[in-house]
């Protein structure tokens, strides 16, 4: 298999799909380069997965253009598309051995018999189950499963690698173990691959971009640190991550929270207006007289803490009643400084981790 | 089986519930068995036991023109009818389930229709329309209208079995490079195969124990073995039938025996 | 319509593919609606015309004649009479088979599948040969000295719906059994920890969840029993005269369409209407097609 050679790009352009009166998708645009990772994350009914399955054939959109390099495909039927798709219940054949699994689309390809056992196998090696071409379906863990369906996928050396949730259905250890089995694979592969997932930590995990989707729209489409760091919107900044919101007054280019201006980093502008600061319970520090000038201070009450093994949560009401969490890694200087509960604290927001979003009701 | 029982009643509580139980169980497997043995019999008026073991009535089946034609009409018409029946219930079961049909549940009701409409009203209706067509004492007229009671049972069997299947392995199949044709010859099909079987057999039977409908429509070179057994039941009791009962209920035993051995292979299949 | 880009392709493809999805459906629609539906509906339209053609009630009229309501009388008689007894042997079976191992509840099934699958004719010939005046069962009764006498079993009502019930036993059974093991286990079990007698269990948790297979299998019955032709035809010995049994002499003795449409049309809107209130009430139909 060499990698990404015949990988093309992929123009998605203002697809629309509408199931009654609902709009699944609203005339969506995205561009995938060649070779490229791309996540669709979302919440459920989002329409990530209606997207998905327009790019693999099977919803037929009311409206719109999929090209793959220079070539219209929103009209041409799934096997003719050359694209590789892994579902999330894996869809293995039963009657078919692991073999028979992965060697199915190259017997459709009316591939020499000795070419197709040589391929199943290096598939098979590409997912470290070298040897398991005669088991049945039905001898395998999940995880397995997951391996053998990815070979089946990537065996004919498809143009596009589609992914729908594959790893949900895995426990968290395995889970991550495949998350960076399937990002060396790409790495090695070079595969043009879209996937589809709710779960935003393996988003970020897997990705070279992120294209949140919300109520059949983009919302924002992504690296996976621009993304995490600087969300465009509400709904990203609280469906990546953790987000507290705090309602700030913006005039004459000054951000004012309670009525302290708070600096905002070199990159960032406000409009003036209502706004909300976004604010992660990881950038927030606690200020205690030592070298943290240039911090956004902002003031407030302990109301609880919550031990995590690893770090230390505190809930802090700030003005204006909101609460905040924050979290510290449990090391001994930094649990030191905590205050405890009922008692006042001042947290610090560094400037280029002050994130404004437009307020509800404002897009 | 303690741990299943619904209502925690102590065994010896509802030992006349077992009592019941078999009793019915009797009541349900003994008549027709008990034909069996007297079909064995010698005298002109069955007993049981018989009294002297003989198979009389077996040659006068075998020897008789009119028992042999009606029985090869029978099974032509009960092949023909599996034949034509199965792949069109298959048809419609896999358009209407992989469709999303604004008309799919009409389609549906039309479909299962035969299996509702008071038979004796059907069996009038096809023959008044034979009349006219001229297709009363014909094998093709009769395939044509078993079909119509048989096909019912694949849709609804496919359909049910469809129903449980995975869809995503024909779209995983499709994506692969296979058209939906043979994405569903070489990964629905050989899945819902037993279904399949179970709803051909079912064809099958329907044909072959079809009695009303073949009552009007058949006769003549054309007549089935149910029209003819049926005229011998009302007219007297004609030992002979014993005989043809006996090797019907061989029939059915060995259909039956059929059905479970492919149900056994399939789980057996299941497992690891 | 929508807009954008390949719309009308799209629209034309989507289309298509129902097309092709639907021509999968239509061998079997076409089939059963000329062999079935067409002629059905002639008759309909036959039950309410003259022999010159003119529209009339009269073939509806006739059937206020004695010969005609003595045969519904006979008809709902035995039906309501084979219904409540399958209906109170099929409930202990089936509940007998929910909770027996598993291998018990095998050999009932087969034992009710095996009359299931029988011919019919074979199982009506086995009741006639064994209720007959000479039979095994008389022959029995007389030699254990219940009676003197041979009671006469056969070729009327009493060998009627002896031959009818066992028919119709396995309709009751499989929805009956299909409800049962529907039930949550949890509930009964929840009642009887919540101190509720066994007896009481049964009767105010279990018996009220399998009602609607109950129902179902009734109603399947009861239907059934309205058109059944053979048994009553063969074990009535012509002395019990069914609905369906006068639909026969219309045509074949009479060549009486008008009569026999209009019996039939009133015989089939009769059946609609129970499967249709039954389901409205009930939704019973998950059960009818449970087997």
């Amino acid at each position: 298999m060499k990698p990404g050679v015949t990988a093309p790009p992929v123009a998605i352009r203002e697809v629309t799909k509408t199931y009654g009166r609902f709009r699944a998708l609203d005339a969506v645009s995205l561009d995938i380069a060649a070779g490229e990772f791309v996540t669709l994350l979302g919440p459920s009914g989002s329409g990530k997965t209606t997207l998905l399955m327009v790019l693999a054939g099977f919803v037929r959109p009311d409206a719109g253009s999929i090209r793959f390099g220079d070539t219209e495909m929103v009209l041409t039927p799934p096997h003719r598309r050359d694209i590789g798709i892994v579902f999330q219940n894996y869809a293995l054949f039963p009657h078919m051995t692991v073999a028979g699994n992965v060697g199915y689309p190259l017997r459709l390809r009316r591939i020499a018999k000795a070419e197709i056992a040589r391929r199943v196998e290096e598939a098979l090696a590409l997912v470290q189950l070298q040897g398991y071409g005669e088991r049945r379906v039905d001898q395998l863990s999940g995880g397995q499963r997951q391996r053998v369906a990815l070979a089946r996928a990537i065996v004919f050396e498809p143009r596009i690698l589609l992914m729908d949730e594959p790893l949900s259905a895995l426990d968290k250890k395995l889970r991550e173990q495949m998350q960076i089995e399937i990002r060396q694979l790409h790495e090695r592969l070079g595969i043009t691959t879209v996937y589809v997932t709710h779960d935003q930590r393996e988003a970020l995990t897997l990705s070279d971009r992120i294209a949140v989707i919300d109520k059949g729209r983009f919302a924002q489409i992504d690296a996976p640190a621009r993304l995490y760091e600087r969300p465009a919107t509400r709904f990203v900044a609280d469906f990546v991550g953790e987000s507290h919101f705090l309602p700030v007054e913006v005039s004459a280019g000054v951000v004012r929270l309670g009525g302290r201006p708070l600096a905002l980093g070199a990159s960032s502008t406000a409009r003036d207006g209502a706004a909300l600061l976004v604010v992660r319970p990881e950038k927030l520090d606690v200020i205690d007289g030592q070298d943290t000038a240039g911090l956004n201070r902002i003031d407030g009450v302990v109301e609880g803490s919550v031990y995590q093994g690893e770090s230390f949560l505190l809930q802090v009401r700030v003005a204006g009643g909101v609460r905040v969490t924050m979290r510290q890694p449990t090391r001994r200087e930094a649990l030191r400084r905590l205050p405890g509960t009922g008692e006042p604290i001042t947290l610090g927001l560094h400037p280029e981790d002050t994130i404004l979003v437009a307020a509800e009701g404002t897009p | 089986m303690a741990d299943s029982a619904g209502v925690p009643i102590a065994p010896w509580r509802r030992l006349w519930l077992y009592a019941l139980g078999v009793a019915i169980v009797l009541f349900l497997v003994l008549p027709t068995v008990i034909v069996v043995p007297m079909s064995f019999g010698n005298a002109r008026f069955l007993r049981f036991p018989p009294q002297e073991l003989s198979l009389r009535w077996y040659h006068a089946y075998l020897g008789s023109i009119e028992w042999r034609d009606a029985t090869w009409i029978s099974l032509k018409a009960a092949v023909a009818t599996m034949l034509v029946a199965t792949p069109l219930g298959v048809m419609a079961a896999y358009g209407l389930h992989a469709s999303r049909l604004r008309m799919a549940r009409l389609i549906e009701t039309a479909l299962i229709a035969p299996l509702i409409l008071p038979l004796i009203l059907v069996s009038i209706a096809i023959f008044f329309l034979y009349a006219r067509l001229g297709l009363n004492n014909t094998v093709t007229g009769l395939v044509l209208a078993h079909c119509c009671l048989a096909m019912p049972f694949v849709f609804v069997t496919v359909l049910a079995a469809l129903k449980g299947y995975d869809m995503n392995q024909e779209r995983v199949a499709r994506s692969l490079g296979a058209s939906r044709f043979v994405a569903f010859i070489t990964i629905t099909l050989p899945q819902i195969r037993f279904s399949v079987f179970s709803g051909a057999l079912l064809a099958f039977i329907t044909s072959l124990d079809e009695t009303v409908v073949a009552l009007f429509i058949s006769g003549g070179d054309a007549a089935t073995l149910t029209r003819r057994m049926f005229t011998a039941l009302r007219d007297e009791i004609d030992p002979t039938v014993a005989a043809i009962s006996s090797l019907l209920i061989g029939v059915t035993l060995t259909l039956l025996a059929l059905g479970l051995v492919f149900g056994d292979r399939r789980r057996a299949g299941r497992q690891p | 319509m929508t807009e954008g880009p390949n719309a009308g392709a799209l629209a034309a493809a989507e289309r298509g593919e129902r097309r092709g999805l639907f021509l999968l459906c239509t061998p079997a629609v076409l089939l059963i609606s000329i062999v079935i539906f067409l002629p059905i509906g002639w008759l309909f339209a036959l039950s309410f015309t003259t022999e010159q053609g003119g529209l009339t009630l009269e073939h509806y009229a006739r059937m206020l004649h004695p010969a005609y309501t003595k045969s519904f009388q006979t008809t709902f008689e035995l039906s309501f009479l084979v219904t409540a007894i399958c209906a109170a042997l099929g409930y202990p079976l089936a509940y007998l088979m929910s909770q027996v191992s598993a291998v018990w509840r095998a050999m009932i099934f087969v034992s009710v599948l095996f009359p299931f699958w029988t011919s019919l004719l074979v199982r009506t010939y086995a009741w006639l040969v064994l209720l007959q005046r000479r039979g095994l069962v008389n022959t029995w009764l007389q030699e254990t000295g219940i009676v003197d006498e041979p009671l006469r079993l056969v070729h009327n009502f009493t060998g009627t719906a002896i031959g009818m019930t066992h028919i119709m036993l396995p309709f009751m059974v499989l929805p009956l059994y299909a409800a049962m093991t529907a039930v949550d286990r949890d509930y009964v079990r929840a009642s009887a920890s919540l101190g509720a007698s066994p007896l009481k269990s049964f009767w105010q948790v279990f018996f009220p969840l399998t009602l609607p297979g109950l129902l179902a299998g009734v109603v399947l019955v009861f239907v059934l029993c309205l058109g059944f032709y053979v048994t009553p035809a063969v074990l009535g010995g012509g002395r019990v005269l069914m609905w369906s049994m006068s639909i026969e002499r219309s045509v074949a003795v009479y060549s009486d369409w008008g009569a026999a449409s209009a019996l039939g049309v009133v015989l089939l809107v009769v059946t609609l209407a129970i499967l249709w209130v039954m389901n409205r009430l009930f939704g019973v139909e998950r059960f009818i097609g449970a087997r």
